[in-house]
């Protein structure tokens, strides 16, 4: 039966995807976000006015390389879950990832998890470095956990 | 008899939106629904919405349904819970059974239907075990009810609604075996499908379902992948271990009161069917019933509740034999920001037609 | 958790199921313990019940289809009273809801 796949290489040169250049310099948002959805809140939340959707409001989101700093406000308010952040220098050897998380339990800090692409396959073992858990107003966590830097644009869930 | 300026059938987004816009002008506003809470669907979307901030974009459905309940009760809009219209009788008079109990006649100057939608079925071999049900039916069963209506569930459809509902079906713990889609491709966006392959949820494409089987419940699925016709290709069928299988397969206006009434429809499939014609101020083809929300066509809640404002405002109008352009335009204005793209370009195509016919009848 | 307690009591997004107050209705005869307020087909799926009712002519089984009113095929007596929409009607303490068979009949001493 065929089924839909979605490929790594789908989001690359979408306006949304940053240069590898920019993404080796630190946390930044990454949108995977290419339909023409009247949508715009990732555009009127982000402080630093790194994201740009203008009018009529169904373009894409593209992001400014300059101006992210990666906070992560438009991770929380996104309601596709289509931003992550990323942080290709979380130390020497390890990328972090920082995501919305919508399920229960919550993990715990420093809990070993199976990283997984974004078909829900395994990638690689990671760790659970931040837990952001839900404020009343938005009801979203933000979870943080961390992998080997070559899977940087594989891995996009996990599992414990 | 009782007698109110406005009687609003349906206490959705729609129908609390109008009676918001009617109540900050002073219309004497009688909401009927045959819930024991007010709120239509709002309450089991626990989803974000899209739209931009005039939209409440980013904000869940449950939080807008707390915020405009709210603003009913500040405004002191009469509310009749528990009461089922069954009824839209010459010169507009709606028949309620009120709280169960009574039989009430409410004579009115304007009535607005926002009665919302029914779901699609699809028929297969045991189709009608317990256990199959709407999409809708079973976010009703697990974010209002607060009950598992089965624990290992395949999806039928892969439209936002399917998509959106599958992945709310895991937020409640349920275990997803499948989603599968007749169509080469998904019908809804690639963001709602993400969210559940990221879970390991499969989205089965060219895939149908052929049979429900157990014995006096749902115990399993047989699906099949289907060829460039949509023939099943029978050897290569598959059977899923899931007791649970809900049909996103569309919505449709209910549209019993509006016949009633004598308004004259229309057939629009990206509207979800037989539309009651409308005008620009919602007003059907029979003077002083208006429609509003999933009646006059299925879209969203947020077009539900700009659609609600709209005929509140009209309605205030034609009441008061007043003018509110300005703040018509401006809901127009955010109607339109939401009807564009995929979806939104050809439910706006045949809301403008919808228009045209109505012109067309009503001058003959 | 009881093996056919199908409650949610705790959600990621709703948070932990509120305290309600427990009531007892009557299923075909037997007890079960529902929530005040909360409807009849809700209260019996919750225990693991799905088939309502059973058809007239081929005797097969029904159960909750649209949930929110528009079918009628969640149909039962309650208390001696046939065709009611138990996925829209709240339970009551000590309610009587059996299964019904085809159109259902009512029952005289309830009259
Ligand atoms: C089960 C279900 C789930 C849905 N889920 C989603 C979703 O997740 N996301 C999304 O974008 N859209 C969803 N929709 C579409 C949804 O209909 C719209 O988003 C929106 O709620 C429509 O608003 P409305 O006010 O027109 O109707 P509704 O919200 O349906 O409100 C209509 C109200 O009128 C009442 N009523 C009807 N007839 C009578 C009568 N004769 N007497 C008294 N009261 C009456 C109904 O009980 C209801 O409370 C769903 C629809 C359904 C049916
Ligand atoms: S991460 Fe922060 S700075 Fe970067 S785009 Fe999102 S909101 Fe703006
Ligand atoms: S908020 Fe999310 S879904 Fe909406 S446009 Fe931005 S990235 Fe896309
Ligand atoms: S399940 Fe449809 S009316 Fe109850």
């Amino acid at each position: 039966m065929k089924k839909l796949r979605i490929d790594e290489t789908l989001y690359i040169k979408t306006p949304g995807f940053l240069s590898e250049q920019r993404i080796r310099k630190g946390p930044v948002a990454i949108i995977e976000c290419t339909q023409d959805i009247p949508c715009n809140p990732c555009e009127t939340i982000c402080p630093r006015k790194a994201i740009k959707i203008g009018l009529p409001i169904t373009n894409p989101p593209e992001i400014d390389e300059a101006k992210c700093s990666g906070c992560g406000l438009c991770v929380l308010w996104c309601p596709g879950l289509a931003i992550f952040v990323l942080n290709y220098n979380f130390d020497k050897i390890r990328a972090s990832l920082t995501i919305p998380y919508e399920m229960l339990p919550l993990p715990g800090k420093n809990e070993k998890i199976k990283c997984l692409d974004r078909n829900g396959k395994y990638v690689c073992k990671g760790k659970i470095e931040k837990v952001t858990p839900p404020k009343k107003n938005s009801r979203t966590s933000l979870i943080t956990f961390s992998f080997q830097k070559k899977y940087f644009n594989t891995v996009r869930g996990f599992k414990k | 008899m009782e007698e109110k300026e406005l009687v609003i059938i349906g206490a959705g987004p729609a129908g609390l939106c109008a009676a918001i816009e009617a109540r900050k002008k002073n219309i004497d506003v009688l909401i009927i629904d045959e819930n024991i809470k007010p709120g239509g669907q709002l309450f089991k979307q626990i989803h974000r919405f899209f739209g931009s901030k005039q939209h409440m974009a980013g904000i869940r459905g449950i939080t807008i349904g707390e915020k405009l309940l709210e603003e009913v009760e500040k405004l002191q809009a009469n509310v009749w819970l528990d009461s089922t219209a069954y009824g839209i009788f010459g010169n507009r008079i709606a028949g309620v059974i009120k709280s169960r109990k009574k039989n009430v006649t409410v004579k009115a100057k304007a009535i607005l239907i926002a009665a919302g939608a029914v779901e699609n079925p699809i028929s297969f071999e045991g189709w009608t075990l317990p256990g199959v049900m709407g999409a809708g039916a079973c976010q009703t069963m697990i974010n209002i009810h607060r009950v598992l209506p089965g624990k290992k569930a395949l999806m039928i459809g892969a439209g936002n609604v399917g998509l959106i509902v599958a992945y709310q079906m895991l937020q409640a713990g349920i275990e997803v075996k499948a989603v599968i889609e007749i169509m080469p491709k998904i019908n809804g966006y690639m963001v709602h499908a993400a969210k559940i392959k990221r879970f390991g949820v499969p989205i089965f494409l060219s895939t149908t379902i052929l049979e429900a089987s157990g014995k006096n419940e749902v115990e399993a699925a047989v699906i099949c992948p289907v060829d460039q016709d949509y023939k099943p290709i029978l050897k290569r069928t598959k059977s899923l271990d899931v007791d649970l299988i809900c049909i996103a397969a569309g919505l449709q206006p209910l549209n019993e009161l509006l016949c009633q009434a004598g308004c004259q429809f229309t057939y629009k499939p990206y509207l979800g069917g037989n539309v009651a014609l409308h005008n620009e101020n919602m007003e059907t083809t029979i003077d002083g019933i208006f429609v509003a929300g999933d009646c006059s066509g299925i879209e969203e809640a947020s077009t539900a509740m700009e659609e609600g404002k709209l005929a509140g405002i009209a309605i205030a109008e034609k009441i008061r034999k007043r003018k509110w352009d300005d703040e018509k335009l401006e809901v127009r204005n955010r109607l339109n920001d939401f009807r564009i793209g995929t979806f939104g370009e050809k439910r706006k195509i045949s809301k403008m037609e919808i228009e045209k016919e109505y012109y067309e009848k009503v001058k003959n | 958790m009881k093996k056919n307690d199908l409650r949610i009591y705790d959600h990621p997004i709703l948070g932990k199921l509120p305290e309600k107050k427990r009531v007892s209705i009557y299923f075909n005869g037997r007890k079960l313990i529902a929530y005040e307020g909360e409807m009849i087909a809700a209260a019996l799926y919750a225990n693991g019940i799905r088939a309502l009712r059973k058809t007239e002519k081929f005797k097969q089984t029904r159960g909750i289809f649209c949930a929110i009113g528009r079918c009628t095929d969640c149909v039962m007596t309650v208390g001696g009273i046939p065709n009611i929409r138990t996925c829209v009607t709240p339970v009551r303490n000590g309610m009587k809801v059996e299964s019904q068979k085809g159109r259902g009949r009512w029952k005289k001493k309830n009259w």
